[in-house]
């Protein structure tokens, strides 16, 4: 099986509604039954940011939200709904993550839940259900080149590690398509800034907390040690911000400079790299 | 690691002969021009924005006699003078405590490239600012750090947790204000990068526990909260208004 990631699959089928192509028959015909409740579960007391309280009643009216709105959170959804049940699952294998590692995971798996459900409340009846994922990477063969992530602890943390460092280049890539919905822009940003805090925390882990790249807390370069995520760190190397070489204004080296500035995924990047995540 | 960092004076934007240059660059191509076009629709003008850089209006930055700053929400420019004030603040803070005599002594080597690699960037956010805003840059802010112990690893640390969740909290609550996609877009790539560094100081401060990510939705932050925690470490006073 290569470990290539491919950039065919999702990108080639993309329609103005995106998301819809992530979902399949299946779980369109469980969504019906498993809504109300999930809905429930994300009003739950204290998962929800202030700004968002609003935004299906004042904002929009009755969860009336914009067609552009509801894409990108569809969008923001099917990534959650990969990273919660990543995390689940990994947490629940026996023998999978050491005991003294587990509150980082089980820290990261709170925090990917309450997105899902937030954004599944905020969404309301446009919600995507969930798609059946294969964590193999393998297109539902289930013998990808992370075939076994639930039974050896350094494929589970490359691959946590992966979904991190996307997310954050995915929410980042959709801000400018936010910008007029300033609530949903702060939520938006207030979820991407914990996933990058995540990011670092298992890019430290992997390294066991040393200092050397690249496995510090931030992208250095494009750099990847995980063979088959070359897309997920492609162009993190660009030097060039609001139009200026960083380098010729300032003494802090292009290395660092890297490091400094994150870069955005695009939507159709974003579904390339996970499609095959995707049954 | 670059030997002239090591000599920086804090909170010191230097100007260079680059940055004029860099500066044309940056607005014609992120920068105000197109910030007018794309708000034209809804401001029914096409000179909303130009006015602050370009015809000399009186917006944008006011620096009063005292020195004491204002900053103009209903700017972009001002908005982009707000995060270069928070990143002057932190590039002073790691430069100050990378040049403590008791830094080499009081963490490891490994925590010691950390704290390098941070003060890098931190720097290279508050240049990059000082470049893109040019003349309409705020000046030179003085640091206060008189409360914080340079030789003592935990005031070091913790300094550093509240400088980078508060910079985190600052990028996510003025986000709203911005109305260029370009600067949106910019403040993107840096905030996620003062997260990066957040969860890595709270990591040096208790290792392998939950407190990298203590919620899981970050703060988003008014400018008057976060000025107001800001206030004891700069001695100029900043008000923002219009937000």
């Amino acid at each position: 099986m290569s470990t290539q990631l491919r950039a065919d699959g999702l990108l080639a089928t993309i329609e103005p509604d995106i998301a819809s192509r992530l979902v399949t028959r299946r779980d369109a015909i469980a969504k019906g039954a498993a809504t109300s409740g999930l809905v429930m579960a994300g009003l739950r007391l204290g998962t929800v940011p202030a700004a968002l309280a609003a935004l299906s009643t004042s904002a929009f009216g009755q969860s009336r939200l914009p067609t552009t709105v509801i894409g990108v959170l569809n969008f923001a959804l099917v990534l959650e709904y990969l990273e919660a049940e990543f995390y689940n699952r990994g947490v629940a294998a026996t023998g999978l993550i050491p005991a003294a590692d587990r509150t980082i995971f089980t820290t990261i798996q709170g925090h990917e839940n309450t997105h899902v459900d937030y954004l599944k409340t905020t969404l309301g009846s446009s919600a995507r259900p969930k798609p059946t994922f294969d964590y193999s990477y393998g297109n539902g063969s289930g013998t990808g080149p992370f075939a076994d992530v639930f039974t050896n602890y350094n494929t589970f943390k490359a691959v946590a590690q992966a979904f991190e460092d996307t997310g954050v280049r995915a929410y980042k890539g959709q801000a400018a398509t936010l910008l007029p919905y300033k609530d949903v822009l702060q939520a938006a940003l207030t979820i991407h800034s914990v996933e990058a805090r995540h990011a670092a925390e298992i890019r430290r882990l992997r390294g066991n907390f040393g200092d050397n790249e690249p496995n510090q807390g931030w992208i250095t370069r494009a750099i990847t040690d995980i063979p088959g995520t070359e897309a997920v760190y492609a162009g993190e190397d660009n030097l060039i911000q609001g139009g200026v070489d960083v380098s010729t204004i300032t003494p802090v080296a292009p290395k660092e400079l890297t490091e400094a500035f994150d870069e955005p995924l695009t939507m159709a990047q974003v579904l390339a790299i996970v499609d095959p995540f995707i049954v | 690691m670059t030997p002239s960092l090591r000599t920086l004076t804090p909170g010191a934007a230097r100007d260079t002969d680059d940055v004029s240059i860099a500066r044309r660059s940056f607005l014609r191509n992120a920068g105000l021009a197109g910030a007018a076009i794309a708000f034209a629709g809804c401001a029914g003008t096409t000179t909303e924005l130009t006015a602050p850089a370009k015809s000399g209006e009186p917006r944008g930055a006011v620096v009063g006699p005292n020195g004491d700053i204002t900053l103009d929400f209903s700017s972009d420019i001002d908005v982009l003078n707000y995060a270069y004030a928070l990143e002057q603040l932190e590039a002073a803070f790691y430069v100050t405590a990378a040049s403590n005599a008791a830094f080499s002594s009081i963490f490891a080597a490994n925590e010691q490239r950390v704290l390098l690699d941070i003060r890098d960037h931190e720097v290279a956010h508050r240049d990059f600012f000082a470049a893109a805003l040019g003349s309409a840059k705020i000046p030179n802010l003085t640091p206060v750090f008189t409360a914080i112990n340079f030789a003592n690893r935990t005031s070091v640390l913790q300094t550093a947790r509240t400088f980078e969740d508060l910079g985190v909290s600052a990028y996510n609550g003025a986000a709203r204000f911005i109305k260029d996609a370009g600067y949106l877009g910019l403040a993107g790539k840096i905030v996620s990068v003062e997260a990066r560094h957040a969860s890595t100081i709270r990591d040096l401060l208790n290792n392998r526990s939950g407190d990298f990510a203590p919620n899981a939705f970050d703060a988003g932050n008014t400018p008057q909260v976060v000025l107001t925690a800001a206030k004891p470490f700069i001695v100029q006073s900043i008000t923002v208004i219009n937000a």
